[in-house]
């Protein structure tokens, strides 16, 4: 049922063949889009479900109110042993993301901070959706596979049948659209976050039959015992690495790399909703982004110069902890721009201040920039996207210029 | 809703639980069979293609009879996530079952889906005697159970040598499909048995192929069986089939079973005893047997069942409603979950206990399956999806779960990995 090889395999099958096709198979969490694009830049987008706590990623350590608002949610300081990397004197990077660091220092990465989307809603599925269509409503595609559309066509590939090709288990709002995306995904992903098996464990624990057997069976694939009894699935940091994003960020970049390969991903990563427990729940899933952007930097290789990656999620999360440990639904968060391709080295923030009266609905990290803005200059800048066709990419959204100045020219 | 979830294949959304549940149960037993399949399985069109596989000596990988039974098993899968009578088709998955013929002996896949669309489909409803009757003369029980090859060792082939009596088919007909051991039979009536039904085989080079009685393989001379004697030719192998499907031991163990599968997995013994009296009192009807499980009380108390891996498979796709170029494929789907279809490793059928199926792999296997089906379900309200599935049986706990799960996709994995929805 798993195992490396069929994914190597079916790897190999794919990209021997011409585009055109739609590819399904069971499980996953990447899509991969072929556009005709005359381009050789890569572009990976990340969606990060279930509302990352931006201020945990990126605590303003600099901001005095920060410390009175989530005294049990901080990071060692820099410096200390397990403390946060510095990100220039104001914020720090949580300890768990080094590979992210190394970029920003090698000036690979943009550090994006107080963004959100332009919806209000505190619901994970609703933002989701408003977060995928580039929109403040629900559309019926998404802003990426409108931008492979207005993408200018090389004559080349349309001859082969315009071929957008995709891949991966169902294909996130993010890719749907007028143009065709197929979807791939290696079997061996297809199972659920510790959190998830640990939240599913839990519905069963009062259940005389399926009760111990869940537990058992996940004892046997490696997860402890003490795991599955502390809620949340805090402590389940020993998942088996065959399920490994790091594994999939790996393929993904292999394929981005390969001559006539595709060019665009997106891919997701789950185990965010942090509302207890944060500090101990937080740390499996940002080891596993950093170390997924590591292995497809590596994996990558030259073609890590031609490439950007835009990690992104809902929404952030309360400013202040909450009573377990955590924080609940919230607004301003962070987002990360990585690649070769990136002018980064520096954090992007028009900071609103913690203190008192700055807070959104008195919460919340208040947003001063709109990711759409974010994700127009890099649809223009690096994939070349016309300006005039950013309307249609992500409607109603004149007062909302690109960032400038994010990849290098 | 537990109408639909203990008696059906799971709710589906647009399908509202139905006003009154015994008369929409009763209503699919009075009413015909709606079930119409592509490909429409027969046993001439499976044999003519196994006797061209054997003329060509084809290896099994290039076998013809293997793609005919993906399409059969794939369409009846296919049928029970649509069909307006899911609890005649729950009854067509339950007899099929108590008479297993599995692919496990090759052959057999080229008859199975005509097996139950020609000796079980037919019969779900009637007399039991005429099930027996059709299963026992069908090529797929013939050959999986081995008697097309069982020769009288005193009959004309018998005597010229090479092949002798084989007993499989009627002891398992004893053990499993009729009387069981309850009865207290012993080996002399299985052998007895055997020799009554020498003579039941196909015959592939007739036009069309099928079953055949073979005069000269056939036992001469009356036979013994629990006390009764029975003439030779093929008549007495029906007589003694008719005195099987009739025999009170016979009432007792479908009875069982009924209860077994469709109400606990430990059957209350008035219960048993109640649709016993109805199989004894109608002379083995079905569909009176199956009217009386619908008036159990038991079988209105929620939970109780786990629901096979089949079962669940059909229960949460059916809760999706997912376009068909976005349902996983069915037959992977049950078979990876270790229930493949027609494929039960022994003439006993697959378990109806809970403990055979609730092993640590195959939980954790349910859920991986669950996560991956979900992610296919892009745009599926899950909170929508909840109330369609299980109504009234979804637990406050597991809404809770649902409603602030941190995706579709995670919310999802939890309605249908929850302890509810492995219930029937």
């Amino acid at each position: 049922m798993t195992g490396r090889s069929p994914t190597i395999t079916r790897r190999r099958t794919l990209l021997g063949l011409a585009g055109g096709l739609v590819f399904a198979s069971g499980g996953a969490r990447m899509a991969l889009a072929m556009a005709a694009a005359p381009t050789e830049r890569r572009f990976v987008v990340v969606i990060l479900r279930g509302a990352l706590d931006g201020m945990a990623a990126v605590p303003p350590y600099g901001d005095p109110a920060l410390a009175a608002l989530r005294p049990g949610l901080l990071p060692p300081p820099v410096g200390a042993p397990d403390g946060m990397r510095d990100l220039g004197g104001f914020f720090g990077l949580h300890p768990a993301l080094a590979n992210l660091h190394a970029m920003y220092a090698a000036n690979e990465a943009l550090i994006v901070h107080a963004v959100a989307g332009p919806y209000r809603s505190r619901s994970h599925f609703e933002a989701q959706d408003c977060l995928e269509s580039g929109a403040d409503h629900r559309m019926t595609s998404g802003w990426l596979n409108r931008a492979l559309s207005a993408m200018p066509a090389d004559p080349a590939t349309v001859a082969e049948g315009g071929r957008a090709m995709a891949m991966g288990v169902g294909v996130p709002l993010l890719l749907r659209g007028p143009v065709m995306v197929g979807s791939w995904a290696p079997q061996a992903f297809a199972a659920p976050a510790p959190s998830l098996y640990a939240q599913i464990a839990a519905l069963h624990g009062a259940d005389a039959l399926t009760g111990p057997a869940i537990a058992e069976g996940l004892r046997e694939r490696g997860f402890s015992a003490q795991a599955l009894a502390a809620s949340g699935g805090d402590g389940m940091q020993q998942g088996p690495a065959r399920y490994s994003f790091p594994a999939l960020a790996r393929d993904a970049g292999a394929m981005l790399a390969a001559p006539g390969g595709p060019r665009i991903a997106a891919m997701e990563l789950g185990g965010w909703d942090t509302h207890s427990a944060q500090t101990a729940r937080l740390a499996y899933p940002l080891g596993q982004l950093d170390a997924g952007l590591g292995a497809l930097k590596e994996a990558l290789g030259p073609a890590w110069a031609q490439t950007a990656v835009l990690v992104m999620t809902e929404f952030g999360r309360t400013a202040r902890m909450n009573g377990t440990g955590g924080t609940d639904h919230g607004t301003g968060t962070v987002a990360f721009v990585a690649g070769g391709a990136v002018q980064g080295g520096r954090v992007l923030a028009d900071w609103p201040g913690l203190g008192a009266g700055r807070l959104l609905d008195d919460r919340d990290l208040q947003p001063t920039m709109d990711l759409r803005a974010l994700a127009k200059g890099l649809l223009t800048q690096h994939l070349g996207v016309p300006a005039a066709a950013l309307g249609a990419v992500f409607p109603a959204s004149d007062t909302q210029a690109q960032a400038r100045g994010l990849v290098r020219v | 809703m537990q109408a639909m979830v203990r008696f059906g294949l799971g709710a589906r959304p647009g399908e509202p639980p139905p006003s009154d549940p015994r008369g929409w149960l009763a209503g699919q037993i009075r009413a015909p069979d709606p079930t119409m399949l592509d490909p429409a399985p027969t046993t001439a069109n499976g044999l003519s293609i196994l006797r061209s596989d054997r003329d060509a000596k084809v290896t099994a990988a290039e076998r013809r009879t293997r793609p005919l039974f993906r399409a059969e098993a794939a369409a009846l899968l296919e049928n029970a996530l649509t069909t307006p009578a899911p609890f005649r088709e729950r009854l067509v998955w339950f007899w099929a079952n108590h008479f297993t013929v599995s692919v496990r002996r090759p052959a057999c896949a080229a008859v199975t889906g005509a097996f139950v669309a020609e000796a079980i489909r037919p019969h779900v409803t009637g007399r039991f005697a005429d099930m027996l009757l059709a299963v026992m003369r069908h090529p797929a029980m013939l050959l999986y159970l081995d008697n097309v090859a069982s020769v009288g060792p005193d009959s004309p082939a018998g005597q010229r040598g090479r092949r002798g009596l084989n007993e499989n088919l009627a002891r398992e007909c004893l053990e499993l499909h009729t009387v069981s051991p309850a009865a207290g039979y012993t080996q002399a009536d299985v052998t007895s048995f055997a020799r009554i039904l020498t003579g039941w085989s196909i015959d592939l080079k007739d036009d069309p192929p099928g079953f055949v009685f073979r005069v000269g393989a056939h036992e001469p001379g009356d036979k013994a069986l629990l006390g009764q004697s029975f003439p030779p030719g093929q008549q007495g192998g029906e007589m003694a089939l008719a005195f099987l499907a009739a025999h009170p031991a016979t009432h007792r163990h479908l009875a069982e079973k009924l209860v077994r599968h469709f109400v606990a997995d430990d059957p209350a013994p008035d219960e048993v005893r109640a649709v016993e009296a109805v199989l004894r009192d109608t002379g083995g009807d079905l569909g009176a047997a199956s009217l009386a499980l619908i008036d159990l009380p038991r079988a209105w108390q929620p939970g109780g069942k786990l629901r096979t891996p089949q079962e669940f498979v059909l229960a949460a796709l059916r809760g999706l409603d997912l376009p068909a170029d976005r349902r996983p494929a069915l037959l992977g789907a049950v078979g990876g979950l270790g229930q493949p279809v027609f494929a039960a490793p022994a003439p006993n059928g697959w378990p109806d206990r809970a403990a055979d199926w609730a092993a640590p792999e195959a939980m954790i296997r349910r859920i991986d399956w669950t996560y991956a089906l979900a992610g296919r379900a892009a745009g599926v309200d899950p909170m929508q999806a909840a109330e369609a599935a299980l109504g009234p049986l979804l637990r406050a706990e597991t809404l809770d779960a649902v409603r602030h799960a941190g995706s579709r996709r995670e919310a999802l994995t939890l309605l249908f990995a929850s302890p509810e929805f492995q219930r029937r």
